[in-house]
């Protein structure tokens, strides 16, 4: 038998094998290709020629990026998912499942029985590629990643869908002090967690499993993470020595499928293909020449701020600090807004040292002549630093930005702001910042995305945006996030892109993802014609150039823009007027010390991650936390319908008035039921039934379920329903009730009265796919409580066939049930009249809270409805506001209940002089992509401010802060 | 010129006088069936184009207009609507936009108002945009549905859907390359004369023409080589339309395999069936019930008349009709899952598998709602009932690219190509097919 040779031709790295007649590997190599695919393989199998010159051998060619280069080489190709299971089945006999991690791809093969394979969806980053972007983020090699992830103490909870949304959790657990070790861990574990519920879609993980893949063959701290979240011993966790190599192994044993040919026709195929090339999407160059850029330079180098120097300066100033994502800006003025010191640089995740160092720096450069008279600090690192170092204001982003612009343009009505990890943007109007848009989640392309990606092609950040300045034809790389956007890279260097045109495309590409996904403007007059960019990442002329292309309008950008946070709170602190500042003296700083160690805070359910910063001086900082509580403080009570609503709930649940004896019936406490649960309590109450609701909805819950979870795109609401309904089973409930129901209830508001079909159909979803359910009486029939006469004609047919009961008994249940629930609206809107009473008694602002009757589940707002109440707002919900306004035709297709509150409560707020409305949003709602635009024209017609806060399994809150306390700051100036 | 006129609630309407002065336009999902229906509506005196615009600058205007969590659908629907007025190949004055409302409780009922509120964005906001429905919603002086149209609208489907279905099974065996698609021309044209000259349209007549057609295709030369069968299901725009699922049926003919894509009067006969159902789960006017139930049979009528043709033919794949899908969901979803396709996208698969094609895509948009449920809900069921289907489901948006997709595909069907090799071999050794595990 001739030799066989396999090449898997993966996201990042090459790997060629050579197999000989016993199976045993006489060659293997693993390496990173550079987007050089082609040659890289070629290269290697060069270096093997003394083993395998003078024969024929077999030959094939796998993996992700190795189709183009079959393609264009000849030489045969296997799908590498499918060589990977040849593989296992010839070394690893007895496997029931395959993990494989790979630098983009994430893979599990179930073996026993019929043979499944599973790769990862177009949304799911968590691999490779997303562990180097944390590591990276860390500012550590992958190896010490591997390293600090074995000295972990605790886990924090970490997205585990998009490597996008891991990284704003991670972000600001670091920049509050937590540890390396743990966020090492906590990175690992969102890897682990995102496999198992993207990959498993239903079908257990158990039994003899082997794990594949550069990562999980060289990261031994990834591996203990999967061990021990499968549970598995050493006999069942098989890590084999070649893990690395299995798929190309796989090939070598499949290339006997095709015939050989000497190794010399393959290397030259191999060397001698040109790379097949599709046709290149490419967009206008930036700059047709040196003198157009000149020119553009010049222009934008006339916004800067008065001379200073430190260096001779005497008299007052004032220190503005932003804290950012993943940099520490700093900047000193005199009370011209002359700036005196200034510093830009990453915060190595460490932003207190940074501060610290910088502090002492600037006492020393300044010496007795300068006296610095207030501090002031924003960002997401504000209330750390504002604490570590007792500065006297914090104030949110937005509020520095305005400032800041406003400062070289009075007039300004957009600022945008585009840093390493958020984007803001926002309208001024009549003084006050209006229309905050913020990035969400999923779309950051932001500075570190530029900044990954040069790393990735083997450039430092400033040298390859200027790489894409002369670009003669810049390559259309689409508006999409980070995950999809490596695709894209890949084919359009796979089509002949140079570096220079991706430069180039990418710097367009963030541009257009701020236009279109963030700010989603149609034209340049949709933003304003004062405009304002700033943050680092307009630094970056490149992505400067693309923004007022796309926009056809000359825009300012001042030559501090990465320091415009810095410099408008410095400015912020000069307007405080204060004699003396708090910040730490210079001797003070001598003394400094911080240690942050994690915790957990046990005083309610939530269970919030904390970190505490201990300084010198026995000053504590505790973040992390959604309430006072932890704080050592009693908790704020200020009125919170949510609240209300959902105590009121949860208490429904027990014999009732009723006997019970007609067994236990479990209700999911989720989705609809979170509506209809007042009636079927009642229904069932009256039937002699005993209501048995699922516990509350916790990360413990969810990961209970999520095993079963088919499709990872789906709401995280819905998602947690699998949870639910397993605990019921464990439970021992006699039967489950948890019926399809394509129609809400017709509330007069809108154009049709449906559920979204996730809502509607979710229990027949969960039927299909939970395994436990058939050890159950599942009942999920259709009904609808609409009509109500049609409804007690069918539910007591139903009840007959399920029970034996009696029609009269469920005729007279049904119409208990609707007065229950009646009751239960009556009280709703009494209780919110009652609220809104209170804040007008004791002049509080009053915020309603729109969204679906299930974002009150403190696991799915993770309580934003404590963060509103402790900013000192009353809270609202939607449904006890939206039977103020009646039927109004709108610009959408009003169909669904839920979402017709939204615009009612929407509009009765427009109303109300006293009142703000956020609207909240679940990732992934796909009806919520109509309703935001409409809730927002709907506000803005009625002068109010729209905000939207998009919510996820992720825990932390960074990002609904700085919205509501913009909300807050904009209706101050607006009341100013 | 045609006045704009408005009615009370402010919406834009087609006139009268604009059916004389206006082109219509329409967006492609289904290419041959719907060039039929231009042509119908071109002798019912309308102006009307199909759009083929597509590529690059249809995404781009669908996403600068649309937002961009709508569903891809809309995006391009969209986009290929305002990108055609934009790019300058019509006068925005002259033109009117066609689109498709279903009324179900999906997202998609909404495009026709994602569609305006986009024009208003492009200043195109005089673009009268005109309604396909048949729940009565928003209706227009100068287009009107009348019961003769929409009785050559089934024609033109069930004629669509017959060309699909043979065409399929030909032209991954033809000899000479492009034979298949020069007979669907040929066909086409002769079904089209015969319409202009208001040919065909009795029952009688389509049953000719469908023999017609099938000896047409049969006549086409064929291997005999043996090919891998690949279903394709999916939400209705991304299982039809190529550019919605990046020319899905010519990628797997590339591949060497052949796609099987069921017909759309399935969905139709699906759509009226919903409103029966309605009746009966949640209560309603039983003349509502009746009338949904004649209208279910009278399209039925035409539907077995084609499936019988293609039985007759000795020669081609007939599918099941209406009834025998509907009876491969139980178990699986209820009769009221009738949102986006509902429980016909669940049933299509089970039919396919159950026909010899266990080897299905199954195309989605990125986070379309309803095939959360009945497309990736249900294939684990549908796996652990019948072991030897091959079912991958793929997402398409936007950002999605073609080399991941096609990727996950190649995986599907070198799975498909290995369990081919092993039902084989058991076939050799036992005579049935695996049955379902009860």
């Amino acid at each position: 038998m001739k030799l066989r040779v396999g090449i898997d031709i993966g996201s990042t790295t090459v790997k060629v094998v050579v197999l000989d007649q016993e199976n045993k590997l006489l060659f293997r190599s693993y390496e990173r290709h550079f987007s050089k695919t082609r040659e890289r393989a070629a290269e290697t199998l060069r270096s093997i020629q003394d083993m395998l010159a003078g024969q024929e051998v077999h030959m094939v060619i796998t993996g992700s990026a190795g189709l183009g280069v079959s393609k264009a080489s000849g030489i045969d190709f296997v799908q590498e998912v499918y060589a990977t299971a040849a593989a296992v089945n010839t070394f690893v006999p007895g496997t029931d499942a395959v993990i494989e991690l790979g630098g983009e791809d994430a893979k599990i093969i179930f073996f026993g029985g019929a043979l499944e394979e599973r790769m990862n969806g177009s949304c799911a980053g968590g691999t490779g590629a997303f562990i180097d972007q944390m590591a990276s983020l860390l500012n550590v090699t992958i190896g010490e990643l591997n390293e600090l992830s074995l000295r972990h103490e605790k886990i924090y909870p970490i997205a585990s869908r998009c490597g996008v949304f891991a990284k704003s959790d991670i972000q600001p657990i670091l920049n509050q002090g937590g540890r390396k070790e743990d966020i090492a861990a906590s990175i690992f574990q969102a890897v682990v967690d995102q496999t198992v519920a993207g990959l498993t879609q239903g079908r257990e993980l158990k039994g003899k499993i082997v794990f594949l893949g550069g990562p999980l063959h060289f990261l031994t701290g990834l591996r203990q993470r999967f061990v021990e979240t499968l549970k598995l011993d050493e006999e069942h966790a098989v890590f084999p020595a070649d893990g690395d190599c299995f798929a190309a192994m796989g090939a070598a044993l499949c290339s006997t499928d095709y015939a050989p040919r000497p190794f010399e026709e393959y290397l030259k195929l191999l060397e001698e293909s040109v790379d097949a090339t599709g046709t290149l999407d490419v967009m206008p160059a930036l700059f047709a020449d040196q003198k157009e850029y000149d020119a553009f330079l010049l222009r934008h180098n006339a916004s800067h701020p008065p001379q200073a120097d430190l260096a001779f300066y005497q008299g007052d100033a004032w220190l503005g600090i932003d804290a950012g994502s993943t940099t520490t800006k700093m900047a000193l003025i005199d009370p011209q807004g002359g700036i005196l010191y200034s510093y830009y640089h990453s915060n190595q995740g460490n932003p207190v040292a940074i501060v610290l160092e910088q502090l002492k720096e600037i006492y020393k450069q300044g010496g007795n002549r300068v006296t610095i008279k207030g501090a002031a600090v924003t960002g997401y690192g504000e209330e750390l630093i504002k604490n570590a170092f007792q500065c006297d204001l914090g104030l949110v982003e937005t509020m520095a930005h305005y400032k800041a612009a406003a400062h070289f343009n009075p007039n300004v009505d957009f600022i945008i702001d585009i840093g390493g990890q958020d984007m803001k943007c926002f309208k001024i109007r009549n003084g006050a910042v209006d229309s905050i848009m913020l990035n969400e989640a999923c779309s950051s392309g932001c500075g570190s995305f530029i900044e990954t990606f040069a790393k990735a092609l083997g450039y430092d950040i400033a040298a390859f945006s200027k790489l894409g300045l002369f670009s003669p034809r810049p390559v259309n790389l689409g508006s999409r996030c980070t995950v999809f956007m490596n695709s894209s890279v890949k084919q359009a260097q796979k089509d002949g892109a140079s570096v220079e045109d991706i430069s180039a495309g990418l710097s367009i590409s963030i541009v257009k993802n701020a236009v279109y996904k963030v700010i989603r403007a149609a034209n340049a007059d949709d933003l304003g014609k004062h405009i304002v960019v700033q943050g680092g990442t307009f630094l970056n002329d490149a992505v400067l150039r693309a923004f007022e292309q796309e926009l056809g309008r000359d825009v300012v950008r001042p030559t501090i823009a990465g320091l415009m946070g810095a410099f408008g709170a410095a400015l912020a602190a000069r307007d405080l007027g204060l004699e003396r500042s708090s910040l730490l003296s210079e001797s003070a700083l001598q003394s400094f010390s911080h240690f942050a160690k994690p915790a957990t805070c046990g005083l309610c359910t939530n269970h919030c991650s904390l970190t505490v910063n201990q300084f010198d001086g026995g000053r504590r900082f505790i973040s992390g936390n959604r309430c006072s509580r932890p704080l050592g403080k009693e908790k704020q009570e200020l009125p919170d319908l949510t609240r209300y609503k959902y105590q009121k709930l949860r208490a429904m649940e027990g014999k009732g008035p009723g006997s019970g004896v007609r067994g236990r019936i479990g209700i999911p406490f989720g989705l609809n039921m979170y509506e209809n649960l007042p009636f079927w309590y009642e229904f069932f109450t009256r039937l002699n039934f005993e209501v048995v609701l699922s516990p509350e909805s916790s990360r413990k819950l969810y990961l209970k379920g999520q095993h079963t979870i088919p499709s990872d795109t789906v709401c995280y609401p819905a998602k947690l329903l699998h949870g639910h309904v397993e605990a019921l089973v464990e439970m021992g409930v006699d039967a489950i009730w948890y019926p399809c129901m394509s129609y809400n209830y017709d509330e007069g508001i809108g154009d049709n009265n449906y559920n979204c079909p996730v809502v509607a159909y979710y229990p027949e979803l969960l039927a299909a796919n939970i395994p436990l359910l058939k050890e159950t009486r599942y009942l999920m029939p259709y009904v609808g409580l609409y009509r109500h006469k049609d409804f007690e004609k069918r539910i007591s047919r139903l009840m007959e066939e399920e029970f034996s009961i009696s029609k009269k008994e469920s005729v007279a249940a049904a119409e208990a049930a609707y007065s229950a629930y009646d009751a239960y609206k009556k009280d709703l809107w009494a209780k919110g009249q009652e609220y809104i009473a209170y804040a007008r008694e004791h002049s509080l602002p009053i915020l309603v809270q729109a969204g679906r009757p299930y974002h009150i589940d403190p696991e799915i707002n993770h309580g934003i409805n404590d963060l509103i109440t402790g900013q000192g707002f009353v809270l609202i919900s939607e449904d006890a506001l939206s039977h103020l306004e009646g039927y109004e035709i709108r610009k959408v297709l009003n169909q669904w209940t839920f979402q017709s509150r939204m615009y009612n409560a929407a509009r009765y707020v427009c109303t109300q002089p006293d009142m703000q409305l956020v609207q909240l949003v679940s990732f992934g709602c796909g009806t919520d992509a109509i309703t935001a635009d409409e809730v927002r024209s709907i506000l803005e017609a009625g002068g109010k401010l729209y905000t939207q806060l998009k919510i996820d399994d992720i825990n932390n809150l960074g990002a609904v802060k700085i919205r509501i306390r913009s909300l807050m700051a904009a209706m101050e100036e607006r009341s100013k | 010129m045609a006045e704009l006129v408005y009615d009370k609630t402010g919406r834009l309407l087609f006139t009268k006088e604009m059916k004389k002065e206006y082109t219509l336009l329409i967006p492609q999902m289904l290419p041959d069936h719907f060039a039929m229906l231009v042509s119908i509506f071109r002798s019912e005196g309308y102006k009307v184009e199909m759009l083929e615009n597509t590529g690059r600058p249809v995404i781009d205007a669908g996403q600068k207009y649309v937002h961009n969590d709508a569903c891809y659908p809309a995006i391009l629907v969209i986009g290929q609507l305002i990108n055609a007025v934009q790019a300058g190949l019509y006068d925005p004055h002259k033109v009117a936009l066609v689109i498709t409302q279903t009324g179900g409780g999906c997202r998609a009922s909404n495009y026709i108002h994602l569609l305006r509120k986009a024009l208003e964005k492009a200043g195109l906001e005089f673009v009268p945009v005109i309604s396909v429905n048949l729940s009565g919603l928003e209706n227009n002086p100068g287009f009107k549905l009348t019961v003769n149209l929409i009785r050559k609208v089934v024609y033109a489907l069930i004629y669509g859907d017959l060309i699909l279905n043979v065409a399929n099974q030909v032209r991954p065996y033809e000899l000479t390359r492009g034979d298949t698609d020069a007979t669907v021309d040929q066909c086409m044209a002769f079904l089209l004369h015969d319409m202009d000259n208001g040919k065909g349209m009795t029952f009688k007549s389509m049953n000719a023409n469908f023999d017609r057609i099938i000896d047409a295709f049969k006549a086409v030369p064929v291997s005999t080589e043996e090919k891998v069968k690949v279903g394709i299901v999916g939400e209705i725009y991304v299982k039809y339309a190529p550019l919605g699922n990046n020319n899905l049926a010519d990628f797997l003919l590339a591949e060497g395999a052949e796609p099987v894509i069921p017909g759309v009067i399935d969905f139709i006969i699906f759509k009226i069936n919903n409103r029966e159902v309605d009746v009966n789960i949640y209560g309603g006017k039983w003349i509502k019930e009746r009338f949904c139930h004649w209208l279910q049979n009278y399209v039925m009528k035409y539907q077995h008349a084609m499936i019988d043709a293609l039985k007759r033919s000795n020669r081609f794949r007939a599918p099941g009709d209406f009834n025998e899908l509907h009876s491969y969901i139980k178990g699986y979803l209820g009769d009221g899952n009738k949102m986006g396709e509902g429980w016909l996208l669940t049933a299509e698969m089970l039919e396919l598998i159950h026909t010899g094609v266990p080897n299905i895509v199954c195309t989605q948009p990125f986070g379309c709602l309803p095939n959360h449920i009945v497309g990736k809900g249900m294939i684990r069921k549908i796996k652990d009932d019948y072991p030897w289907s091959n079912i991958v489901a793929i997402d398409y948006d936007p950002g999605a690219t073609k080399i991941n997709q096609e990727n996950r595909i190649k995986l599907m069907l070198a799975n498909a190509r290995a369990l081919g090799k092993e039902q084989k071999e058991k076939e050799v050794s036992a005579h049935d097919r695996p049955s379902p595990v009860a």
